[in-house]
């Protein structure tokens, strides 16, 4: 049961730096542990965050073994019109989540 | 049977070899004079170190070192400020200590000079020790909350050092309105007392549900996990349904700043006003001893685990909520275990001897309510450095126990209460 957190301001003058949070709940199994009968546990990661905006792509991270759980991402953008910033999140097990978030630039 | 040991060459031979070897060796000077102790801290740690290094050797010079003459308890703390209790019975003195033929000096240590073996007090005398043993507590840090600092701590309390900051955090309850928000912000590990929060929510939901019914109380946590997690969730359901939400690390729990102005606790997520906003903020050793050398980047004391002594200053040793003890969590209850131990392991060094490999308990009682007692406890040994869980020992109360258990529960953590205060001040 994953869920997304974003922060992204509602409204921004045009060409102002914004800064942009999420995090989402996930376990980040690494599949490097084991249980106590010796069984590898399974790889269980998200791989990959996207973030855009409009319909293109501004931010986008790999994600590997070494990322703690629930991943938190905090980047920074400039606000150039006003739009509809998307993000997404996939992931082993077919993990897949999606989140959005309106902003209006005058 | 009944043939007397007769000694043989070889065994004279080895007997006069270890004489000799003994005069190789003399004692240290110190031993002919009484050794000089000083103990700086009359918390839990400090005050009960103190007391059993003139336990363990009446000949040791003991000076403890505390600025405040009069004591104010942690623990049941949460009651006072739930209006269950009076600050005053949080009270001790120190005159059973000084009889008990401690020196009590009542003067902050502001300085120490580990290679003159000194430390310096507030008015400007020095003292002398052959070892010295800190017992400094926590310091609240006031750089780590964004808008959180002295100032903000009048209006937005934390009481987590009890006296006045207790006493005002009760008041801001009783002058809320009925249908206000209640905002607890909880650290990140590690800090002093782990199941305080909780507790506390427990107990102010208590007071709430008691006289002000519509009232919300909110937790924002640092953490994912906590301690006596499942068994303080349950009582949260089974006594305060609907009243106390939980938001954790990863539900976007982690205070950043506050601002006091309004009364806001500010997360990456949102802002959350309070009517009345206990802050709990980040921790650190007490600040004299990162003066004396013995905190790391941490801001805790790495410490030797079977004496107690500092990894980073020699003849000093650290104890209690200030200490890195591994398993252990900062409670009176292992502070008052590691004293006796540290006191123990001081004496013996000081008499030329190796101390021995201790063992240390810690109980944590918690109240979810007046009559309703939880607890974890613990067994600890030296392991790899560090003190560790000995596995196997302890545990925390069951999950599905009835009613009278949490009575009989919350009867031992007033007895606790009554007999680590009376053996510590009384």
């Amino acid at each position: 049961m994953a869920s997304a957190l974003i922060n992204v301001p509602a409204k921004a003058k045009r060409g102002e730096i914004i800064e942009i949070k999420t995090l989402m709940s996930h376990i980040m199994e690494t599949g490097y542990r084991h249980t106590a009968t010796g069984e590898v546990i399974p790889r269980d990661i998200i791989t990959s965050f996207t973030c855009r905006f409009n319909g293109k792509e501004i931010f986008r991270a790999d994600l590997f073994p070494a990322i703690s759980a629930n991943p938190f991402f905090t980047f920074f953008t400039t606000a150039t019109e006003s739009g509809k910033f998307e993000f997404e999140w996939i992931g082993d097990k077919g993990f897949s989540e999606t989140a959005s978030a309106s902003i209006a630039v005058e | 049977m009944g043939i007397r040991h007769r000694m043989n060459r070889r065994e004279f031979l080895g007997a006069g070899a270890a004489a000799a070897a003994g005069l190789a060796f003399p004692l240290p000077a110190f031993a002919q004079a009484a050794a000089r102790v000083v103990v700086v801290g009359g918390g839990f740690g400090g005050a009960s170190c103190a007391r059993a290094l003139k336990q363990i050797d009446p000949k040791l010079q003991v000076t403890l070192v505390e600025p405040n003459r009069t004591f104010v308890a942690c623990p049941f703390s949460n009651n006072v400020i739930a209006g269950l209790r009076s600050i005053e019975e949080q009270q001790f003195g120190y005159d059973k200590i000084a009889a008990s033929g401690v020196t009590v000096v009542a003067q902050a240590a502001t300085a120490i000079d580990g290679a003159a073996r000194t430390v310096g007090l507030a008015d400007g005398t020095r003292l002398s020790y052959d070892r010295l043993v800190l017992a400094p507590g926590i310091d609240l840090r006031f750089d780590a909350l964004q808008g959180y600092d002295e100032a903000a701590a009048a209006k937005m309390p934390h009481a987590w050092k009890a006296g006045e900051q207790t006493v005002l955090l009760h008041k801001q309850l009783e002058a809320m309105d009925d249908g206000g928000l209640v905002v607890i912000a909880a650290p990140a590990n590690p800090y002093r007392c782990p199941p305080g929060p909780y507790e506390r929510a427990c107990l102010i939901a208590h007071y709430l549900k008691t006289k002000k019914p519509r009232s919300k109380l909110l937790i924002l946590d640092a953490k994912d996990t906590f301690s006596k997690q499942r068994l303080f969730q349950n009582a949260w359901k089974e006594l305060y349904p609907g009243m106390i939400e939980w938001i954790s690390l990863s539900q976007g729990g982690k205070v950043n700043a506050v601002d006091a102005a309004t009364n806001t606790l500010i997360t990456d997520f949102g802002n959350h006003t309070a009517k009345v906003a206990n802050v709990i903020p980040p921790q650190r050793a007490g600040r004299i001893a990162g003066l004396a050398g013995a905190a790391d980047n941490t801001g805790w004391c790495a410490i030797d685990p079977v004496t107690f002594e500092s990894k980073s200053a020699p003849n000093i040793h650290v104890i209690g909520d200030a200490c890195i003890a591994g398993g252990m969590p900062k409670s009176a209850f292992s502070a008052n275990s590691q004293a006796k131990n540290c006191a123990s392991a001081v004496a013996t060094l000081l008499a030329g001897g190796t101390p021995g490999t201790p063992k240390l308990i810690n109980t944590c009682y918690s109240l979810a309510a007046p009559g309703y007692g939880i607890s974890v406890a613990g067994v600890y040994a030296p392991k790899n450095g560090l003190l560790a869980d000995v596995e196997g020992a302890g545990g925390v109360s069951p999950a599905d126990v009835p009613r009278e258990f949490r009575a009989r529960e919350a009867e031992y953590a007033d007895a606790w209460f009554k007999t680590i205060t009376a053996e510590v001040f009384g």
